[in-house]
């Protein structure tokens, strides 16, 4: 429904880094005007920032002539956005057909497990978050985990403990 | 880099740039396709060059990072040129080894293929089984193609095509002779691509557009990527010609945004080429001009239906449009807009050199060419792997796949994805072809082939494609999103030993209306592999629910 | 302005180039239901329940009849079993979240509804859209719209815009359905600005 900023347990603003905000300025300034832009804008402020701040979006909506509700449609209809903070580090376990039949869905239960969070959620130290795939294109190393982009092909729990293990 | 202004220009260039080069100079290529990636492979070709530059070897050996190979399962794959010897499951440790044996003019036989039944070693690449029984056309270019440097491509022949469209036949002729072709759409629809063309060609409009649908989205399908990393400029070549034979001047490439290769490759090859006068205003002096932009899909599966997929380049939210009128007629803006699939567009350029005639000689009578495959599930040997339509599944399956991993016994094969079917092993001999296997209620759909053992759990199976789909519809009308979601509980409570009598006919109930109503293909198709299911494997659903209704 | 004939259920229908089957069907006095059509809406084409059969050079077709244009000699049939049985299921599918919506309920007779056949979810809302596109399309206001995808898809209001435009307007409160708007913008009100809904000048409230 409506979901307020979120913040830190300090009580100070969890809101944009200053180097990402000037960043985000930027993105913002290059496409004004430019309604087609849209998600390019908040695909290049995902990746800058690591999640959309909704005055961002406020910012993205007025700058850009859209209506605020189509960009909250676009904002939350792709799994690759986050409205909320993500972890230090994005876990993703795939879920493509190959990989479920070489028993993604045990790996991601291990995953969730050690992780303690499921798919599409942040755990509360911000150290990690967790999303599923499918299917990430490199079914011959199935099931595979995938932390910050690198790939750990034909996996299984035991071998998940010890990758995550390093990202700890 | 001077533009090029001529189709002479163009050639002599192709000429500087193989006299420039020794065919004879043995070049390690090293596979940085997307599993040999994930394997590392960049690792070793850091671990290479260093080898090379600390022995000083650059003037007698060249090396490569290319994109997949398509032997998957035995990355990191490396080919040594010119000959193709193949070393498969390559270490950085193996890296001294190789480059002394290479300089050597020696094989590393510990490398080698061997086959897994039979010992016998197999050296270069069209000895080894995988790669013996194919017909590479559109991926056999990527071992000897670098993808950041448009002079390997044009090594290899690239943008001639183009060059003899531009300047030796009318944007009709182009048209003519791609429906001559019969070349059939490669995404899923199977629609033929010819006809399509000359619908936006015809439209009354000012302006035309021409779109690249690279989203793939179709879980274990994995080749278009395989072959837009490896090789973006074939696919670019065939839009360039595309856009000229339908009189399009802006183009739009719809892909992924989660390979970071994927995107760099692409983001290399429009700037090499416009560099190059090969895209962007006076394309080869011609008075031709087309510019292309790229988009991208952020995550969800519906965005790579046609009309979806304009929308979101229109900068709206990716659902799917419930007009009656063709996106070849009105798409983009309402604008004719001609959207093909990666593969389809990597057809062109082949088509144009050799001659319609020459690619209808291949495959059968109503399926022509070559298909790209991506092999994977309970399969020996996954990876990408390109056919002439009409090849059995069987020589798919098995003489090039291996069989199923551990010997198992085969239970099904699955195409399609969420979109298509499950037929049983009985059916293996049907010849990979657009309506034989349409009509098995298997259809090729982009070309994912799902090897499944005797263990697998057919119920499952339906039940993970529909809950894909819960996940992935957009939710706008009602027969799909209650639909599917009504669906999937009755599938769930089946396996999870709830099953009840009377959910066999429920399901059927709920797949006549999600297969009638929906307002896309996403929803209409959605009940097909479940209808695949009751086709084939009925027994099993029925055996299922009755140990459940036991159960309790 | 062209004129086009075609049949509708048996009956020659006169019509003009550009309607919908829905509106030839109309004119003529011939009904078909439908959920998320409103005459000062674009046609939406999500509710699915004015499906009708067409038929073309002899080839048979299920189309929704809100956005089908009419042709020269289409054949259309408005009633049948499957075009039935596709109804009463759309209505099953809806029931499941809002079993007392008036609408639901008189169609749910009308073609044999079961409103028990699925689990009850009351969300209420049937997502026909028709508040989302009347402060789109007529109010130009953008106050509430859809969020997230497939069985998540729900509308939202925009607190902001919300807080500015709804109480003096809650024109979208009698255009829906289920009563789900409104529901979903009190809701929104007391989450978000309580006590603040902009109020008319003689209201003593304030």
């Amino acid at each position: 429904m409506y979901a307020s900023e979120p913040t830190a347990i300090g009580g100070e603003k969890v809101g944009t880094a200053a180097m990402a905000d000037d960043r985000i300025d930027q993105i913002i300034a290059q496409h004004r005007g430019k309604p087609g832009s849209l998600i390019h804008v908040l695909m290049a402020i995902q990746h800058a920032n690591h999640w959309l701040p909704r005055d961002v979006l406020r910012r993205v909506a007025e700058a850009l002539d859209v209506p605020f509700s189509e960009v909250m449609q676009i904002a939350t209809i792709y799994k690759t956005f986050s409205l909320t903070p993500k972890g230090r580090h994005e876990v993703q376990v795939c879920t493509g057909m190959s990989c479920h039949l070489r028993g993604a869905a045990r790996l991601l239960a291990a995953v969730q497990r050690l992780l303690g969070i499921r798919p599409g959620e942040t755990d509360a130290e911000r150290k990690f978050s967790l999303e599923t795939g499918s299917c990430l294109g490199s079914c011959s190393l199935g099931p595979e985990l995938i932390v910050d982009g690198t790939h750990y092909g034909r996996m299984t729990p035991d071998k998940a403990e010890d990758v995550l293990k390093l990202y700890r | 880099m001077p533009k090029l202004h001529s189709a002479a220009e163009l050639e002599q260039l192709r000429a500087d740039i193989l006299a420039s080069r020794d065919a004879a100079k043995p070049c390690i290529a090293i596979c940085a396709g997307a599993a040999c990636h994930g394997l590392d492979s960049l690792r070793l070709v850091s671990a290479f060059e260093e080898e090379i530059s600390k022995h000083d070897l650059g003037a007698k050996l060249d090396i490569r990072a290319t994109g997949c190979h398509g032997f998957c399962e035995r990355g990191p794959n490396v080919v040594i040129g010119p000959s193709n010897i193949c070393y498969f499951e390559v270490k950085p440790d193996d890296v001294a080894d190789i480059v002394t044996h290479t300089v050597n003019g020696e094989v590393l036989g510990r490398l080698v293929y061997t086959d897994p039944a039979t010992g016998q070693k197999a050296i270069h690449l069209d000895e080894v089984p995988f790669y013996k029984q194919q017909t590479r056309l559109l991926i056999g270019d990527n071992i000897k193609i670098d993808p950041l440097r448009i002079e390997d491509y044009l090594a290899l022949g690239g943008y001639a095509a183009l060059s003899k469209a531009l300047f030796a036949m009318s944007p009709d002729q182009v048209v003519d002779e791609v429906k001559k072709s019969n070349l059939r759409g490669r995404g899923g629809g199977g629609f033929p691509a010819g006809l399509k063309w000359e619908t936006a060609k015809n439209a009354p409009s000012e302006d035309r557009y021409v779109i690249v649908n690279g989203h793939e989205g179709e879980p274990g399908a994995f080749m278009d990527r395989a072959l837009f990393t490896g090789n973006p400029h074939k696919v670019l070549e065939g839009l360039i010609i595309g856009a000229y034979a339908i009189g399009a001047h802006q183009g739009f490439i719809y892909t992924r945004h989660d390979s970071p290769q994927l995107i760099s490759h692409i983001e290399r090859a429009l700037v090499q080429a416009e560099d190059y006068g090969l895209l962007g205003g006076d394309i080869l002096g011609s008075g031709f001009r087309f510019t292309v932009e790229l988009h991208f899909d952020v995550g969800i599966f519906v965005s790579g239906e046609s009309s979806a997929l304009m929308h979101s380049i229109e900068g709206h939210p990716p659902e799917p449009r419930p007009k009656y009128i063709r996106t070849s007629v009105a798409g983009i803006w309402d604008k004719p807009s001609n959207l093909n699939n990666v593969e389809t567009w990597a057809n062109v350029p082949q088509i144009i050199s050799r001659g319609a005639d020459w690619y209808a000689g291949i495959g059968t009578e109503r399926s022509k060419g070559t298909k790209l495959v991506s092999l994977s599930g309970h399969v020996a040997n996954s990876g990408v792997v390109e056919v002439p339509m009409g090849t059995p599944l069987r020589t798919i399956v098995y003489d090039i796949g291996g069989g199923v991993a551990g010997g198992k016994p085969l239970k099904a094969v699955h195409l399609g994805g969420p979109m298509g079917g499950s037929i049983p092993q009985q059916l293996i001999d049907t010849p990979l072809d657009f309506d034989e296997l349409a009509k098995l209620g298997a259809p090729i759909g982009a070309g994912g082939l799902i090897v499944m053992n005797e263990e697998t759990d057919m119920v499952e199976v339906a039940r993970y494609l529909l809950e894909y789909l819960t996940n992935e519809s957009c939710g706008k009308c009602v027969p799909c999103r209650e639909g599917l979601r009504q669906m999937l509980k009755i599938l769930t409570d089946i396996t999870s030993g709830k099953g009840k009598s009377g959910d066999i006919a429920q399901l059927e109930d709920l797949s006549d209306v999600t297969g009638a109503a929906c307002l896309c293909a996403l929803g209409k198709t959605a009940p097909d592999p479940l209808h695949s299911m009751f086709r084939y494997f009925k027994d099993e659903y029925e055996a299922r629910i009755a140990a459940g209704s036991a159960a309790k | 302005m062209s004129e086009i004939l075609l049949q509708i259920d048996g009956k020659a229908v006169k019509a003009v180039a550009g309607m919908t089957v829905l509106q030839a069907a109309r004119a003529a006095g011939i009904a078909i239901p439908t959920l998320c059509d409103h005459p000062d809406l674009e046609p939406y084409g999500v509710c699915r329940i004015c499906t009708v059969e067409v038929e073309v050079r002899g080839r048979k077709n299920d189309v929704v009849s809100c956005l089908y244009p009419v042709a020269r000699d289409l054949v259309v049939r408005t009633r049948s079993e499957k075009i039935d049985k596709i109804r009463r299921v759309i209505l099953e599918e809806l029931l499941a979240h809002a079993p007392n919506a008036p609408d639901l309920v008189a169609l749910a007779q009308e073609y044999g509804a079961d409103r028990d056949r699925f689990a009850k979810e009351p969300s209420f809302c049937i997502l026909c859209g028709l508040c989302v596109r009347y402060c789109a399309e007529v109010k130009q206001k953008n106050a509430v719209g859809f969020i997230e995808r497939g069985v998540r898809r729900e509308i939202s209001f925009i607190p902001e815009i919300a807080e500015q435009e709804c109480w003096d307007c809650q024109e979208c409160f009698a255009i829906c359905p289920t009563s789900a708007a409104q529901a979903a913008y009190f809701l929104t009100e007391a989450l978000a600005f309580p006590g603040k809904r902009k109020a008319h000048a003689h209201d003593v409230s304030r």
